[in-house]
């Protein structure tokens, strides 16, 4: 099992600041510039200590918001790659259909791929709904753009004979020639979020990393698509290290401590619905019949789902919490028990992604749930691997 | 009275539109708004007392195809050009509200052969001042309720309960949505070399504005109909951004006065 530290690295400071959304419209003057600082120091601090702990890192983007105040997963890797000696360095990920230029984001990749001597891995996401309104991309198609700029840049990794040009329907280059070149070849893994099952079918197909967030339920079903997609398209079951799962992590010696630390990072799960409601599902995001059953429904697009299929309650305890995979919380004990339960009963898979800072955490006691984690929950991990063949996993 | 919508069953260049055919007279060709051809219905049937009324669904609107190799209000545009040819129009009134004036000012632009007279009513499509000014409101930024206040002087709540709907009515709700943040995401409502060619628009044009369009001020009203050079600017007291709906007897008052004269 391959352990991944995570954050959305927020400005958790601004969440009382307003009433209203967190999320793109916010005035910047209710960033502070020297918490902000502070914080996006802390956090990269905080990673370097996972990487110390032996454990991997996962570093996200997002924009115009408090929920989260990293713009550039890339920059950031760029670097923990210089301070980093061990860790892995995922972005998961790259909004390669918000991002304008398909061309630069294959240099940045090549870039941290060198600087870390071979440590990064290469997440491609859509990216949440409303922030369509902050890159301006047209939502409508945007799975076209989000499949053309993956091939593109795809081919620009892996082109190695000089310039190529491409004039596609969504990206014009004339001499696209990625200097200087990626370490890792043909190229770094590739990771794909995704929620659905006709999301884990597409991921399959490629045969890349797969993963949920902290949707149980979700992620239960949407795995078994790839299982099944992995098997027919490439001949052969999808190895472990396919499938990734992230959930919060909260782990304390004893109840008080868990209680005190997991009421910090359970801060974080009432922000998630802290989006105007117009910009929440822009025409054309989802499809047509999706957004009509949903309209028919009266009902909002679908959230989290515990294991048994159930949606998570609006105010749910926590083990409501750990029956949807969205948190793990306890004692090392008490969290090995809770991970191992669900890992079996989503039929396994080798990627544990951890939020290990959530919320109003603060640096202290981040360090010490991943300490705690590395030390006491990480080793034992190890046993959950499936026991399948491990065959060579396609990279794509 | 318009009871119903025929189907998508007349094929343009073979691609399938539903054409809302109405009344009986000269050619009157109307290019509905953003929120589809039903809303302007009261209009259409007070036009129809002395025109042949054409309202068809702009492709991806309602039930008309849209073609995938479609990308912009161009495209539209040089559909309605065929449109106008398939169904031999000649002289024809052309009316166009909000989107749909867009669109009628794009396809003239293009070419007045066919066209006797325009009506722009709230026209969206140009721009005219500097790239921080907001001239054309942002309606895909509110909920479907919400975006009412913006098109409607009174705000009107859309009343329909989805869960009674079918689902062919509800889908044709939300491609409406989808087939307007296609053409008009980016940049928002607007074509950026529209305005200097408006003025190939040689015949009569009327350019009509609710008082209180607060999707698009009357500043913005006058502005189009002073790029056009033989176009006159009548506002409307007590409407809004959909005034043609809201005001259907007034508003067709104006239309036939300008278009019989």
């Amino acid at each position: 099992m391959k352990v991944w530290h995570f954050t959305e690295q927020s400005y958790e400071p601004g969440w009382h600041k307003t009433d209203g959304p967190i999320r793109i419209v916010p005035p910047s003057r209710l960033c502070d510039p020297e918490d902000a600082s502070a914080l996006l120091n802390r956090y990269l601090d905080e990673w370097v200590a996972a990487d110390e702990l032996g454990l991997n890192i996962m570093v996200n983007e997002h924009h115009t918001t408090m929920s989260s105040i990293s713009p550039s997963c890339m920059l950031q890797l760029a670097v923990l790659a210089r301070q980093t000696k061990r860790a892995r360095l995922l972005a998961l990920g790259i909004p390669i259909a918000n991002r304008p230029d398909p061309f630069r984001i294959a240099e940045e990749i090549a870039l941290v791929d060198l600087l870390s001597r071979g440590r990064f891995e290469l997440g491609f996401v859509r990216g949440v709904p409303y922030e369509v309104f902050s890159s301006n991309q047209n939502p409508v198609r945007m799975g076209d753009r989000f499949t053309e700029a993956h091939d593109l840049i795809l081919k620009a990794l892996t082109h190695l004979d000089g310039p190529f040009s491409w004039e596609g329907e969504y990206f014009n280059y004339r001499a696209i020639n990625v200097w200087p070149r990626c370490y890792q070849q043909p190229h770094p893994p590739v990771w794909m979020p995704g929620q659905s099952e006709s999301s884990g079918q597409r991921i399959a197909r490629y045969g890349y990393v797969c993963a949920a967030f902290l949707d149980g339920g979700g992620a239960k079903k949407m795995f078994k698509a790839y299982r099944e997609a992995y098997q027919a398209a490439h001949k052969r079951p999808a190895a472990p290290d396919r499938l990734a799962f992230c959930g919060l992590v909260c782990v304390g010696r004893d109840k008080a401590e868990v209680d005190r630390r997991a009421s910090l990072m359970k801060t974080y799960l009432p922000t998630l619905r802290r989006t105007s409601p117009g910009i929440a599902n822009p025409p054309g995001y989802r499809p047509i019949e999706v957004t009509a059953a949903s309209l028919r429904a009266g009902e909002p697009p679908q959230g989290f789902r515990m294991l048994d299929g159930r949606p998570l309650p609006a105010n749910p305890t926590d083990e409501e919490l750990i029956a949807a995979g969205t948190l793990f919380v306890g004692t090392p004990d008490q969290v090995f028990n809770q991970i191992k339960s669900f890992h079996r009963a989503v039929g396994g898979f080798g990627n544990l992604i951890i939020m290990a800072q959530a919320g109003s955490l603060g640096h202290a006691d981040t360090i010490d749930n991943l300490t705690l984690f590395a030390r006491e929950v990480y080793p034992r991990l190890a046993d959950l691997d499936q026991a399948v063949d491990v065959a060579e996993a396609s990279v794509g | 009275m318009i009871v119903s919508l025929p189907g998508p069953d007349r094929k343009i260049r073979g691609r399938s539109v539903e054409i809302l055919t109405f009344g009986s007279g000269a050619p009157l060709l109307f290019l509905h708004s953003a929120i589809g051809v039903e809303s302007s219905f009261p209009l259409i049937e007070r036009l129809a007392t002395r025109y042949q009324v054409i309202a068809p669904s702009h492709p991806g609107f309602g039930n008309s195809e849209l073609p995938r190799w479609f990308r912009t209000v161009d495209d539209l545009a040089y559909h309605y050009l065929d449109l106008m040819e398939e169904l031999a129009l000649t002289d024809a009134i052309v009316v166009g509200a909000c989107f749909g004036g867009w669109l009628a000012a794009e396809t003239a632009i293009k070419n007045l052969s066919r066209m006797r007279k325009l009506v722009l009513i709230g026209a969206l499509g140009a721009k005219f001042g500097a790239p921080a000014d907001v001239e054309i409101a942002d309606v895909f930024r509110d909920t479907y309720q919400d975006v009412r206040k913006l098109y409607f002087r009174d705000g009107r709540p859309d009343e329909r309960d989805f869960s009674k709907l079918s689902a062919h009515e509800v889908n044709r709700f939300v491609r409406n949505r989808e087939a307007l943040t296609l053409f008009g995401w980016a940049p928002l409502l607007h074509n950026p070399t529209l305005r200097p060619w408006l003025d190939r628009i040689a015949i009569p044009t009327l350019v009509l504005w609710g008082a209180e369009d607060r999707v698009a001020n009357t500043d913005y009203g006058r502005a189009y109909a002073a790029a056009i050079p033989d176009a006159r600017f009548e506002i409307v007291r007590d409407g809004g951004h959909l005034v043609q709906d809201e005001k259907p007897d007034e508003v067709a008052d104006r239309i036939l006065a300008f278009a019989g004269a």
